[in-house]
């Protein structure tokens, strides 16, 4: 080492001033929950159930989802329409039931890109934890839009 | 009447100002965690504790309150007394460093009548420095008490080095104080800082830091090791002793020592400026003390005194977040073959330039 080296304290300036030029540095902390990052346009959260434009289900339970699924995660039971129910289903079949198993779904969104009738999409929420195992099988009306999903979707074309 | 002759405002005075210090030494202390780990976020591009008050300055109550309702445990084959005593014996001789530094100038107060002079000094004792340093070497038993009682192989390991860090640099820190003792001839903190006064005198700055440049600096290494602070944390030594000294202890004994190293940061800090670094001195003070009354005065003079305390707890703080540990033989190299030989060379150099020079 030279004398430079030795009496280390050049090295020390050096160190503080890049340590001390840090302080004026951007922070990298986003404070969550009050900030959010931004998702990237192509996250894949939680599921939703499509309607159509006059709130009709679109998903006909054609199983082209579940077939499609890598970590068969999809049950779902189909049902005719009855006479009466035109306004609730957009097809003659629809899915009495329709269960994802979110423990085992892995959000890769091949459900989405399976299905013909655009009846099913990835959204950006996060999936909430619980603390029971019961919670993560989501029925139909826990992915089906809401009213107020489907008009923020009108209007900023995501949700 | 035997109770009369007793000076009672002197004694509630300089229990008052006991209390304000060692209250605000706390005050200082938990404040310093919360800097402490504002700094090394900050340093680190992060904002640091936010969530408990405003800029999370209710930080340090959080922690406190944590730490008072954790589980205390004392290890089965602890050596009991020892083992509660460590952390206590650290606290106190943390605590009564500060009962020498002289906080600000005198001012007088009228109470019952009568002017009193009253000095913001605890004790103006004529060795004041060598009391410091009986004191700061007291704090390592603490330190040794608690690893040796734990019974615990990392404990000991950080005890031992403890004691062989602190008394290397402990020698060095003695023989650099020697030569700033030589300029100013006396022990006294009050003294010393009396001729500091103001900033600029016959020609020549009136601050110890210009005529001893090179003891401050093998002081300010000294006082790094002395407090067991990064680059010198040898003792606590993360990687290689798990948490060292305090591995053992829990709960609010744990708190004593975290705290009691915090209050050493602020003490030591106040010893640097005070007798380094002009104390309550600052330029023109002349001037102000001529416009303004003399209580104001004192608390001018003691908020300088505190701005240049928290200038070199910064200091501390900033030299923590940028150097890495070094390791032990280096440390050991640095201290015997590094620091003492310099300071010795320091020692002669000013002695000779006394002599020849300002030898009258």
């Amino acid at each position: 080492m030279t004398f430079g080296e030795k009496i280390y304290l050049p090295a020390i300036a050096k160190g503080l001033k890049i340590t001390v030029g840090h302080i004026f540095k951007k922070k990298a902390t986003v404070s969550y929950p009050e900030v959010t990052r931004p998702f990237s346009p192509v996250f894949r959260g939680l599921h939703v159930l499509n309607r159509d434009e006059e709130g009709r289900e679109k998903c006909t339970a054609c199983g082209l989802c579940a077939l499609a699924c890598p970590a068969e995660a999809i049950t779902m039971e189909a049902a005719e329409r009855k006479r009466g129910e035109e306004h609730l289903y957009r097809e003659e079949k629809y899915a009495a039931r329709y269960e994802i198993n979110m423990l085992r779904c892995i959000f890769c969104g091949y459900c989405e890109e399976a299905c013909p009738k655009d009846a099913i999409y990835l959204s950006e929420t996060v999936m909430p934890s619980n603390y029971t195992r019961d919670y993560f099988v989501y029925k139909k009306q826990d992915m089906l839009i809401t009213d107020e999903q489907m008009k923020k979707r009108a209007e900023t074309g995501k949700g | 009447m035997l109770l009369l002759s007793i000076d009672w405002i002197f004694i509630i005075e300089k229990v008052v100002l006991i209390l304000v210090i060692i209250l605000s030494s706390f005050g200082v202390a938990a404040y310093a965690t919360w800097g402490e780990r504002k700094v090394a976020a900050i340093m680190q591009d992060r904002i640091g504790p936010a969530r408990a008050g405003i800029f999370g300055l209710l930080q340090p109550l959080a922690d406190g309150g944590k730490l008072f309702f954790k589980e205390e445990i004392v290890p089965d084959r602890s050596t009991r007394t020892l083992f509660i005593m460590g952390p206590a014996l650290f606290m106190v001789t943390a605590l009564m460093t500060s009962a020498v530094i002289p906080w600000g100038p005198d001012f007088s107060m009228t109470i019952g009548g009568t002017e009193r002079s009253i000095s913001l000094q605890v004790a103006d004792i004529n060795i004041g420095i060598l009391y410091v340093f009986g004191v700061v070497s007291l704090g390592v038993y603490g330190i040794m008490l608690g690893g040796w009682s734990s019974n615990n192989k990392f404990s000991l390991l950080s005890a031992i080095r403890a004691a062989s860090q602190s008394i290397s640099y402990e020698l060095a820190m003695g023989l650099s104080l020697i030569a700033v003792l030589m300029v100013t001839q006396t022990l006294s903190l009050r003294e010393i800082v009396g001729q500091q006064h103001g900033f600029w005198s016959d020609g020549y700055f009136t601050w110890n830091f210009f005529k001893q440049p090179l003891a401050f600096l093998i002081f300010l290494v000294c006082s790094f090791a002395e407090l067991n602070r990064a680059p010198f944390d040898m003792p606590e030594c993360e990687s290689e002793l798990n948490m060292g000294y305090h591995q053992e202890y829990s709960s609010m004994k744990l708190g004593l020592y975290l705290f009691a190293e915090y209050i050493n940061m602020f003490i030591s800090s106040a010893v640097l400026s005070t007798v380094f670094f002009g104390g309550y001195n600052f330029p023109w003070m002349d001037q102000v003390q001529a416009a303004v009354p003399g209580g104001l005065f004192s608390v001018i003079c003691v908020t300088v005194l505190m701005i240049k305390v928290v200038g070199f707890i910064l200091f501390f703080m900033f030299i923590r977040w940028t150097l890495p540990r070094f390791r032990y033989d280096q440390l050991l190299n640095l201290g015997w073959k590094g620091l003492i030989p310099l300071a010795l060379i320091n020692l002669v150099v000013t002695g000779a330039v006394i002599l020849f020079f300002f030898n009258k």
